[in-house]
């Protein structure tokens, strides 16, 4: 990790602010007029700002989306909801601190968040065993998701998450039977939900809490089928080729929305949400209030027809026109 | 086809086995007969590990004569990503079609077991290990849909790596699409079998595999989320002898019953007069 927790091709933008800090701080102490200096640099910084985030790389992205310092969705739920009332547990094994779900307000809604947690110290992020919850934390996220569905709460769903946990407590407890459960009952849940991407999108882990009727992402978030490294290791059989992998999957915000699969991509600021969480946060929470508006004023019957429809569209396959159902008799089995 | 069929299909393909008589037992490790694994419908006798079966042979044991009226059986992959790593998408589905004869992993369509009418699918693992992408996702909710169009049940037999990485997002996606669908069977009264054979992992076992009225698993498979290898990295230990086996899930209520494929038409037959 390179200097001030950046990434290496920010490096020479943190390079130039530490110097305008500096002058600035020196022009202070020795009181010696350097604003023309400062000015210009402050110039080459943006100008270098835009050059380098303009054209990301999508292995970029991905770094983006992992920002030690981008916030999280603690920080959001800080920054866009109001009176965040914490909700816990699964009622059957334990309280998995990988998801935090609670009622919260925003605006005049009134709504139920569930969203995977992960911390910014080592210590919270041991914690929230760094965002990748177990069995009994898809479970606690569809015990609030129905009580939310009983109370005609609309769900907000923040995603940022490596992946659902692979371990053998997770495997012990039915991690792929629990996700899958989510995605039956989310399918068909009678309140609307509102499913973001805030940074990472890892795979199924990711999805157990992310069918809705709207489905969008932040600008440098990733929503992925495997994490490019796993990619990279698995296809390439080489770990180092995450960054081909990174390009090939077509995971980032701006390729997922061509290809239909997003709804809509929240604009962060120049550099990545780190660099001004507020902003981030003014407008995605103008997002979050529109889509509310929106789908509090669709019938319910068909709203979940609209979700049927969103997501059995998704696919692309040829087909031959004639629909031919021809009879296959096994007399002779195919033998290759 | 049925029973005597499939034997003599068996007895047959093992005389073209150039290479002796013997074979390893990828579970056990023992050297087995050929000629008594294939008697078993292919298990090990040593430790009842069953081997895969092709589409093919699986529908011949299952149906009646053997005998599936075929459905969207010309669904074939168009490579929404242009994926490439070392070998390109596009060859991978090529060698993968010219191999099996068939245009994707998943076979489906209508057919009798004991006189009684499903729509049955059933994953082939030689064809890209039997990942699920566009192709497999879309038929598993046609099947879904048709079953309950019909009101007739559904089987749908599982082996797959997982989602079918080189379509991305898409494949993802139809881990949702699959689920939704088994949803709306649920809703409608439809029954749905899912049977677990070796191995059912990762994306499939995370949406339509695990999402059965009645789940059944072949001995000894491996089920489980995440592929043991990749656990066994990331916690840095070995993993209990056993994990993520079928008794593994029976044993902690994951599953229903763990049935020998010798028995599995029979047993499918009395779920299905319960249930129907
Ligand atoms: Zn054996």
């Amino acid at each position: 990790m390179a200097q001030n927790d950046g990434l290496d091709f920010e490096a020479p933008i943190v390079e130039l602010e530490r110097k305008i800090t500096e002058l600035e701080n020196f022009s202070n102490i020795a009181e010696v007029d350097l604003s023309e200096e400062i000015k210009k640099l402050h110039a080459r910084a943006n100008k270098l700002k835009g050059e380098i985030y303009k054209n990301l790389s999508p292995w970029q992205r991905v770094q983006l989306a992992r920002h030690p310092k981008r916030p999280l969705t603690t920080d959001f739920i800080n920054l866009m909801f109001t009176d965040f009332y914490e909700l816990h547990g699964d009622r059957t094994f334990r309280d998995d601190k990988a998801i935090v779900s609670g009622f919260a307000k925003i605006d005049n809604h009134k709504v139920m968040i569930v969203g995977t947690r992960r911390g910014k110290t080592t210590r919270e992020r041991i914690y929230c065993n760094f965002g990748s919850p177990h069995p009994e934390g898809y479970r606690k996220a569809m015990l609030k998701m129905k009580l939310a569905e009983k109370f005609h709460l609309p769900i907000i769903a923040l995603i940022n998450t490596p992946g659902a946990y692979p371990g053998i407590g997770a495997e012990e407890r039915g991690q792929a039977l629990v996700i899958a459960r989510n995605l039956f009952e989310m399918s068909r849940l009678r309140t609307p939900i509102i499913c973001v991407v805030i940074g990472e999108g890892g795979s199924g882990g990711a999805l157990a809490i992310g069918i809705g009727d709207k489905f969008a992402m932040l600008e440098n978030a990733y929503f992925s089928v495997i994490s490019p490294e796993g990619c990279s290791a698995i296809l390439w059989r080489d770990g180092s080729k995450a960054p081909d992998a990174a390009k090939a999957l077509k995971l980032t915000a701006q390729d997922l929305i061509k290809l239909g699969i997003i709804d809509e991509i929240i604009p962060e600021p120049l550099g990545g949400a780190h660099r001004d969480s507020k902003k981030t946060a003014d407008s995605f929470k103008k997002v979050l209030v529109r889509y509310l508006t929106e789908l509090k004023g669709i019938p319910l019957d068909t709203l979940l027809e609209n979700r049927y429809a969103k997501y059995r569209q998704m696919g692309q396959f040829l087909e031959q026109p004639a629909e031919a159902v021809k009879s296959l008799k096994h007399k002779q089995p195919i033998n290759k | 086809m049925g029973w005597d069929g499939l034997k003599k299909f068996v007895f047959h393909r093992r005389k073209e086995m150039p290479d002796g008589l013997w074979m390893k037992c990828d579970s056990c490790g023992n050297l087995v007969h050929k000629k008594v694994v294939e008697e078993k419908l292919r298990a090990c006798p040593e430790c009842n590990f069953h081997f895969s079966l092709t589409s093919s042979e699986r529908i011949a044991l299952l149906l009646d004569e053997g005998n599936l009226e075929e459905y969207w059986g010309d669904l074939e992959s168009i490579d929404p990503l242009k994926f490439s790593d070392r070998i390109s998408y596009k060859k991978k589905t090529a060698d993968a079609q010219e191999k099996t004869g068939l245009k994707d992993a998943f076979v489906v369509g209508k057919g009798r077991l004991g006189g009684i009418e499903v729509i049955f699918g059933v994953m082939d693992s030689r064809f890209i290990m039997a990942s699920m992408g566009s192709v497999v996702g879309e038929k598993v909710t046609r099947a879904a849909e048709k079953a309950a169009e019909l009101k007739i049940p559904l089987i749908i037999v599982s082996a797959s790596g997982g989602a079918r990485m080189q379509e991305g997002c898409f494949s993802l996606m139809q881990m949702a699409k699959t689920s939704a669908a088994m949803a709306r069977l649920h809703e409608s009264g439809g029954l749905y079998i899912s049977i677990l054979t070796n191995p059912t992992t990762a994306g499939v076992m995370a949406s339509f595999a695990a999402l059965g009225d009645i789940m059944i698993a072949e001995p000894k498979a491996l089920i489980g989320f995440t592929g043991p290898r990749v656990i066994a990295q990331t916690i840095g230990q070995e993993l209990p002898p056993g994990f993520q086996t079928s008794e593994f899930l029976l044993e902690r209520g994951m599953i229903d019953r763990i049935i020998d494929r010798q028995h599995l038409k029979e047993e499918l037959i009395k779920i299905l007069e319960y249930c129907t």
